[in-house]
């Protein structure tokens, strides 16, 4: 067995380089504390994206794809999800989930924050909208977001750069949404409309969930990376972390972790910040127990690891006879928010956001269509392939999750990673009120559809490889025993100790999470710096 | 194990002939030649006929099959290390043909996929997917659906800015968002 190696201390220790690792790490740095980020994966190299060769569909479904069960690439760690009918996706690399998202980019409703209070259901969180505000402008500012001042959805709030194009699909969207006369609203996305901050507008790959090779999709690697590297953060890769060492103050006191070899380092620290999304983060708390922690770090609350929210996804698909947009163009495009705020006479609680997406590659076509059997195979396999290619389109609903302690990650007793690290185990049940809310969407989406022009509908609910959003498991709050870490990010019971991903969000709200994850990131480090004097009090 | 030629001359028993198809203004996808093919010889022959029940050629359509020599080399050559998965299913596909299915005779053939088809499992899917995916990248593909056959970077694509003029009964709606105390 070789030494384990240990590293000069730091101030503060980040891990995990995702959404908010790298959030946190650029607010940090004007401290000019010795900041340094352990990140799991590789840093990406954008030449290799999918969409620079001609087998970019068939990468999103390999080593492109978001489940990493399936991509299974250095960096992953294989996760235990035959309990849950809603499977993980996630990405391991500098930039995270950023790497594979849509870069959809909404912000909570004011009422998010407010679900007991207004609605009656789950908790309040402890902070709300308008603390949130200035760290979402800035964010927007970071990340270089395109929309339209303006939404009648939201309280006002500016864009960035101009939004998505609608195409030819979201002609057809806002047609049918306008005949029924319900919301709809150009997407915030994190695609750059124009030249910005380095990147290159988006010119319309049509691939943004595999990576943009463009750059104009704002991934962290390419947003806040390179500043914060710039301003003397320092960033790790293929350095997974084992445990969260304590000292006998019951004070974190740094990391071991794994190199790419598999070595065994120390890394000391002051701080540590945990940002390695809600299935990450818990793994690692409960992997760092000890004697004085036997159920975990920051675990006295009992709620690691519990609460687990996804979205459930809905994906309602229309078939045209005209020709739609395909392939081409940014996945985003149109939102509806008709059904967002609580209206118990629908028969569920809290609601959803309509996601208008454009259409599908050839590939993509052909295996949905062969595998939902309107494409047959033999001599009529070329006609019904022809009615397919680009006139599909649709949408998906991301439906409220609310909390339930049944819903947990937990440490699987027989799976590991290759460092032989335990893997995380999900369990998760679809509360009726999902059930219910599912429901509507298919409905109403399909009605959207019709009257949008489609001649044909069809729907998946809820979508099983829909796991993209993962909060709930290390949630914020004023009560120790009914949370983990405090409104600002610190953890009730290890005063060094912070968490800023989806973990803390106490509700999942029903819009995609990154925009809030990289508030609050922001949010947290910025507590950070005006206590610094007396940060562990 | 036995090798199959990668470009037959003749294609094997019960195969479809490849489509005769015009010169390619640009190479076809370049596929590596594989130095240990992932399959046994007789689930060569049998994916290969499937692949062409699958997808057949069509004069119509002035496109190949998904059995011709290209795009096959291509799908061998892409399924990596799902070999084991892809030989399951092929079993599968025998044992639901009723014998070896490269050695049945052109109607038990198809009527053996349609079993296979029908099926639904995993095995079909995984197929169907490595398939589809090799086929509609072939350039002659690509080219009859109306598309360049390039990858989407560094060119991309035009969409149409579209009809903002159409928000205007969204911008005259009140606000749809509640205060939060």
């Amino acid at each position: 067995m070789t030494a384990r190696t240990t590293h000069d201390p730091v101030d503060v220790l980040i891990i995990g380089a995702g959404a908010a690792g790298a959030a946190v790490a650029w607010s940090l740095a004007d401290t000019r504390m010795r900041i340094l980020c352990l990140e799991q994966g590789d840093w990406c190299n954008p030449a290799q994206y999918p969409s620079t060769g001609r087998d970019w569909e068939a990468r999103q479904l390999g080593d492109y794809s978001f489940n990493p069960n399936r991509r299974r690439a250095p960096g992953d760690y294989p996760v235990n999800e035959r309990d849950s009918p809603i499977k993980v996706a996630n990405f391991n690399g500098v930039g995270g989930g950023t790497v594979l998202y849509a870069g959809h980019f909404p912000r909570f409703h004011p009422s998010d924050f407010r679900v007991r209070t207004l609605d009656g259901v789950a908790d309040d969180w402890p902070i709300d909208y308008a603390t949130l505000d200035p760290y979402y402008a800035e964010n927007d500012r970071m990340m270089g977001i395109s929309g339209l001042a303006g939404d009648p959805a939201y309280p006002s709030c500016g864009a960035v750069m101009p939004p998505v194009p609608l195409g030819k699909a979201g002609d057809a969207f806002a047609r049918g949404l306008n005949t029924l006369g319900w919301h709809w609203w150009p997407s915030d996305s994190a695609v750059a409309t124009q030249d910005y901050d380095g990147r290159a507008r988006c010119i319309n790959l049509g691939h943004c969930v595999a990576g943009c090779a463009q750059g104009a999709k704002a991934s962290t690697d390419i947003t806040y990376w390179p500043h914060a590297i710039r301003a003397g953060v320092k960033l790790r890769t293929r350095a997974r972390v084992r445990e969260i060492t304590t000292n006998d103050a019951g004070m974190a006191s740094g990391v071991i972790y794994h190199d790419a070899e598999g070595r065994e380092h120390f890394q000391a620290a002051e701080v540590v910040i945990v940002a390695c999304n809600g299935v990450g983060t818990p793994r690692l708390l409960l992997n760092s127990r000890s004697a004085r922690f036997p159920d975990g770090l920051a675990n006295s609350s009992g709620l690691v690891g519990r609460n687990l929210m996804f979205h459930p996804y809905a994906a309602i698909h229309g078939y045209f006879d005209e020709e739609l947009d395909g392939y081409r163009g940014p996945g985003n495009c149109i939102r509806s928010q008709e059904f967002y705020e609580t209206d118990r006479a629908r028969g569920f609680v809290r609601g959803y956001t309509f996601e208008f997406t454009r259409g599908r590659g050839p590939v993509l076509t052909a295996i949905s269509g062969m595998s939902a059997g309107r494409i047959p195979w033999g001599a009529d396999h070329h006609r019904a392939y022809r009615q397919l290619f680009n006139r599909i389109a649709g949408m998906v609903a991301i439906c409220e999750d609310l909390p339930e302690e049944h819903n947990t990650v937990t440490l699987d007793p027989e799976l590991t990673d290759p460092d032989g690290i335990p893997a995380p185990k999900i369990t998760y049940r679809l509360s009726d009120n999902s059930r219910r809310m599912l429901e509507h969407a298919v409905a109403r989406g399909s009605e959207i559809l019709r009257a949008a022009g489609a001649c044909d509908v069809s729907h998946e609910a809820p979508l099983a490889l829909g796991g993209w959003h993962l909060m709930g498991t290390a949630r914020m709050g004023t009560d120790p025993s009914r949370s983990v870490v405090n409104p600002w990010g610190r953890s009730h019971d290890v005063k060094n100790l912070f968490i800023v991903d989806g973990s803390v969000f106490v509700t999942s709200a029903g819009v995609n999470p990154t925009s809030t994850i990289q508030a609050i990131a922001l949010y947290v480090a910025d507590n950070i710096k005006k206590r610094l004097a007396n940060l562990f009090d | 194990m036995a090798t199959i030629p990668l470009h037959p001359a003749s294609p094997p028993d019960g195969a479809t002939a490849p489509l005769a198809v015009p010169p390619l203004a640009v190479p076809p996808l370049a596929v590596p030649p594989l130095a240990v093919p992932p399959l046994a010889d007789a689930q060569c022959h049998a994916l290969r006929r499937l692949a062409g029940l699958m997808i057949p050629a069509s004069d119509t359509y002035g496109v190949p099959g998904a059995d011709d020599p290209v795009i096959f080399a291509d799908l061998l050559a892409s399924i990596g290390a799902q070999a084991d998965a892809v030989a399951q299913a092929l079993e599968r596909l025998d044992a639901l043909a009723g014998g070896p299915f490269a050695a049945l005779d052109a109607d038990a053939q198809t009527a053996g996929a349609e079993r296979f088809r029908t099926t639904r499992g995993s095995g079909a899917a995984l197929l169907v997917t490595l398939v589809a995916q090799c086929y509609y990248r072939d350039d002659r593909v690509m080219r009859s659906l109306g598309m360049e056959a390039r990858p989407p970077f560094p060119k991309g694509f035009d969409v149409t800015p579209g009809d903002w003029s159409q928000l205007a009964p969204v911008r005259a709606r009140g606000r749809l968002w509640r205060d939060a105390p």
